[in-house]
């Protein structure tokens, strides 16, 4: 039987929206996943908060939860807790996580949760028609800053190398084999994994050809198990933006200890 | 009511807190319990851990007993801040057993105040400070005239945990003192001791657990807030004997959000807080509503608003918890008023909530949840009601399937051809957001059915309960723990009066609240909160208005001979 990975829900996206592009690069990975006997299409379940990348489990046909803004995170682990034959993916914005839900965000890569996080980091609020988030640049001018943004960014990859997560990476939606190629890697790790998307808002905050220029693949003779050089990575200036797997190790999973 | 009234003897405990005056009082229930008395005990304690001034109380007959009594017939005082503070307190005759007395109380009390070695026993067998009461628990029994010998089996019962041997020797020590000094043994209650109790000592909190698990309690979340933690800490305690897991996550919007992804999974789950920390969950609470998922909130009121009195009582969240969560869907609330009903509210929730798919609220108070009493609790009783789960669906399936007494055959993530969609957005049968507006009033309607299926439940469940004189034309009013103040009150009434308790707050069961408040000269409502909430809701939805209310919002406990003498003047 084929797999049917799409719903009769209406894209609502804007047109040209690269979060179109994490959906077709989600479903390749989810298909190769089928295909290669590693997931059983019941077995899934997505989950997202709320945003425009909340709109992503609508367009997918399989199990999923919509959740809260900001409450993706905690219900992720509470699926994976009861049933640990599930894979759990939660998609979730840079508003949703780092603003709304960051408590759950630190603690869920603290507890090692064998869940998968893929943040659509489009360093705006878009479905809210344009303010600043944890990952907008100071100076943003939006709605809620007509003068321009007085608040600092912080570094979510520096923030989940500390706090324990067990699978690092950032992929670029422009680059749908890179990006499916990452969401497979994560969704096979055993652990938390964190993905960050770097997803801009067409709309909102264009942010395509700046990203374009700067984004570059670790080569694979980088250390995936060297905490310090992941974190040196994830700090690098220079006006370039690594893609790729910072970091991956295993440890036990919350899970794990909790069925012991 | 003038009937005779047996004998009722009440003890009281102080002492600073971290001198174990807490499992002081709990094990001489225990004790009181195992020998066949029944018994009521309380524990009155300030916000802090070492320090400050607990207290724990306990009264007991051989006739039910529903609540501890202010007046102490002993008083058992491990600092001398306890004899100060409760010397007003005393019954005539009352003993008092104390360390050291100075003059002034020797002088009050003669040959009452009863001085008991402690320190110097404990120190004769190097015993930490913790375990001096187990000397006045010795000095007790023999006051009560209850024989060494037959002790030893219960001692070691009580004692198990925690170096039976240093507390039973200093448990003896105490008896032998009082048998050398030659005292008087109590008369107030004739010793007569049973072989094996029927009955167990035990709180609220811990029935209201047992009940969640006899319903098949797979997973229990929660943060610790008073008075609400003792669950938390005994099902912990026994997670490997109750094959459960229990969760402590990073707060209280974490614990019911994963709850939800649980119960989504397929786990029977529950949720348990105090107020402040339920204001936490609103947004994922109205979620369950949403999503319809099946959960259970556990909420131990205390004195609020805001941290307020932690650990004092308080009946004023019965308005939260009716309006909890943005916009309208159905929910349940059973608010029990003691241990026996906590562990039916425990389990009936758990099962309705899954019958129904819907949150279900037990709304407990400081009192419910920590006070200890007598009671049956029979887990053979409860049966495990699983709600229409599906194990095996074709492609068609829709999570959301309209149906005329609102619920919709659940399948769980993992079930083949399932494609399981819970969604927080308004959605279609399928589970997909919609902003159709046919499709919006078709789901609203479609939850609020449950409203209509519920009702048909109401016979089946005990709603309301009445006491005393079905025919009385005063009629008193309550929900939740002032029920066991009340019945013990009501042992001293000078006149008959029907006493209605309403278990049900939501949905609210309308057909016999109206029938027994019908044709009442007078409607007494008691509550402990400022507004009145129970009036104005019996108001609400029935039209009948209480004529009088009894409102006590210090966050302190009524007492009963107090209420008593309140009531009789009223009536």
């Amino acid at each position: 039987m084929d797999l049917n990975l799409s719903t009769n829900a209406k894209i609502t996206w804007c047109p040209g929206c690269p979060n179109s592009q994490i959906l077709v690069a989600f479903r390749q990975a989810v298909t190769e996943l089928v295909a290669g006997g590693k997931l059983k299409p019941e077995n899934l379940v997505a989950l997202s908060g709320i945003g425009c990348h909340g709109k992503i489990t609508d367009y997918l046909n399989v199990n999923s939860f919509t959740s809260l803004h900001g409450r993706v995170i905690p219900t992720m682990t509470g699926v994976k807790s009861a049933n640990p034959s599930l894979t759990v993916v939660g998609f979730s914005g840079d508003a949703d996580t780092y603003d709304e839900g960051i408590e759950h965000f630190i603690h869920a890569a603290r507890r090692n949760s064998d869940i998968n996080l893929f943040i659509h980091d489009n360093q705006i609020f878009a479905l809210t028609t344009g303010q600043a988030t944890p990952t907008t640049p100071k100076g943003f001018k939006g709605k809620s800053t007509p003068f321009g943004s007085i608040e600092e960014p912080f570094n979510p990859l520096l923030i989940m190398l500390s706090s324990g997560a067990t699978f690092v990476a950032q992929t670029f939606a422009g680059d749908i084999a890179g990006t499916k190629r990452i969401m497979l890697s994560a969704m096979v790790h055993k652990g938390f994994s964190f993905v960050s998307i770097i997803q801009p808002c067409i709309t909102f905050f264009d942010t395509r050809d700046h990203y374009k220029e700067r984004v570059y693949w670790l080569d694979d003779s980088f250390p995936k198990n060297d905490l310090s050089a992941a974190i040196a990575k994830v700090m690098e200036g220079g006006g370039k933006t690594p893609l790729g797997i910072f970091y991956q190790v295993e440890k036990p999973t919350f899970e794990e200890e909790l069925n012991k | 009511m003038a009937k005779q009234i047996k004998p009722i003897m009440t003890v009281g405990i102080g002492g600073a807190a971290g001198d174990g005056i807490r499992e002081a009082g709990s094990n001489l229930g225990i004790l009181l319990n195992d020998v066949g008395l029944k018994t009521h005990f309380s524990f009155k304690y300030p916000s802090l851990i070492r320090g400050g001034h607990n207290y724990s109380r306990l009264s007991f007959s051989k006739e039910k007993i529903f609540y501890d009594y202010k007046k102490l017939d002993v008083l058992i005082a491990l600092n001398e801040e306890s004899i100060k503070r409760h010397l007003g307190e005393l019954n005539k005759n009352a003993i008092v057993f104390a360390e050291n007395f100075d003059d002034e109380d020797k002088k009050a009390l003669g040959e009452n105040a009863i001085s008991l070695p402690l320190t110097e026993f404990i120190t004769n067998i190097k015993a930490p400070s913790i375990t001096r009461s187990s000397v006045a628990l010795g000095a007790l029994c023999y006051l009560l005239d209850l024989p060494l010998g037959n002790m030893t089996k219960i001692f070691n019962e009580i004692f198990r945990a925690k170096s039976p041997e240093t507390n039973i020797l200093l448990a003896e020590m105490g008896y032998k003192h009082l048998e050398k000094l030659n005292i008087k043994h109590s008369n107030l209650i004739a010793h007569e001791l049973i072989n094996s109790p029927t009955a167990e000592f035990i709180d609220g909190n811990t029935a209201v657990a047992r009940g969640l698990v006899a319903a098949g309690l797979n997973t229990y979340v929660s943060y610790p807030m008073t008075p609400s933690s003792s669950i938390l800490h005994f099902l912990a305690s026994q997670e490997r004997n109750f094959k459960i897991k229990v969760i402590h996550p990073e707060n209280e919007i974490s614990s019911i959000n994963m709850a939800l992804g649980m119960a989504y999974a397929g786990e029977r789950v529950a949720v348990g807080t105090a107020g402040g920390g339920f204001a936490l969950m609103q947004e994922a609470f109205s979620l369950a509503g949403m999503a319809e998922v099946p959960l259970v909130v556990a909420v131990s009121q205390r004195h609020a608003p805001a941290t307020g009195v932690p650990t004092h009582s308080s009946q004023s969240d019965l308005r939260f918890v009716l309006h909890a969560g943005h916009g309208e869907f159905p929910r349940i609330v059973i608010a029990p008023g003691d241990p026996e009903e906590s562990f039916r509210a425990g389990a009936d929730a758990l099962n309705l909530a899954w019958k129904y798919q819907l949150p279900a609220i037990v709304l407990l108070d400081k009192h419910v949840s920590e006070n200890m009493t007598t009671s049956t609790i029979n887990p053979k009783s409860v049966m495990i009601e699983k709600g229409k789960i599906l194990i095996s669906v074709d492609s068609s399936y829709k999570r959301y399937a309209l149906s005329k007494d609102g619920v919709s055959p659940l399948a769980f993530p993992g079930t083949p051809n399932a494609v399981v969609k819970f969604d927080s957005y308004e959605h279609d049968e399928g589970g997909i957001t919609t902003e159709e507006i046919p499709t919006i009033k078709a789901m609203q309607e479609k939850r609020f059915a449950k409203y209509a299926s519920l009702a048909k439940e109401f016979k089946n469940f005990e709603t309301v309960k009445t006491y005393g004189d079905p025919k009385s034309k005063n009629v008193i009013v309550f929900w939740g723990s002032t029920k066991t103040v009340l019945l013990e009150a009501a042992k001293y009434f000078k006149k008959t009066v029907k006493i209605l308790q309403i278990l049900w707050l939501e949905p609210f069961d309308v057909a016999s609240v109206s029938k027994n408040l019908k044709g009442a000269k007078k409607i007494i409502n008691i509550e402990s909160n400022h507004n009145g909430q129970l009036a104005g809701l019996i108001r609400e939805k029935t039209g009948i208005e209480v004529t009088n209310s009894i409102l006590r919002y210090d966050s302190a406990p009524f007492d009963p001979l107090e209420l008593a003498e309140t009531l009789n003047k009223l009536i």
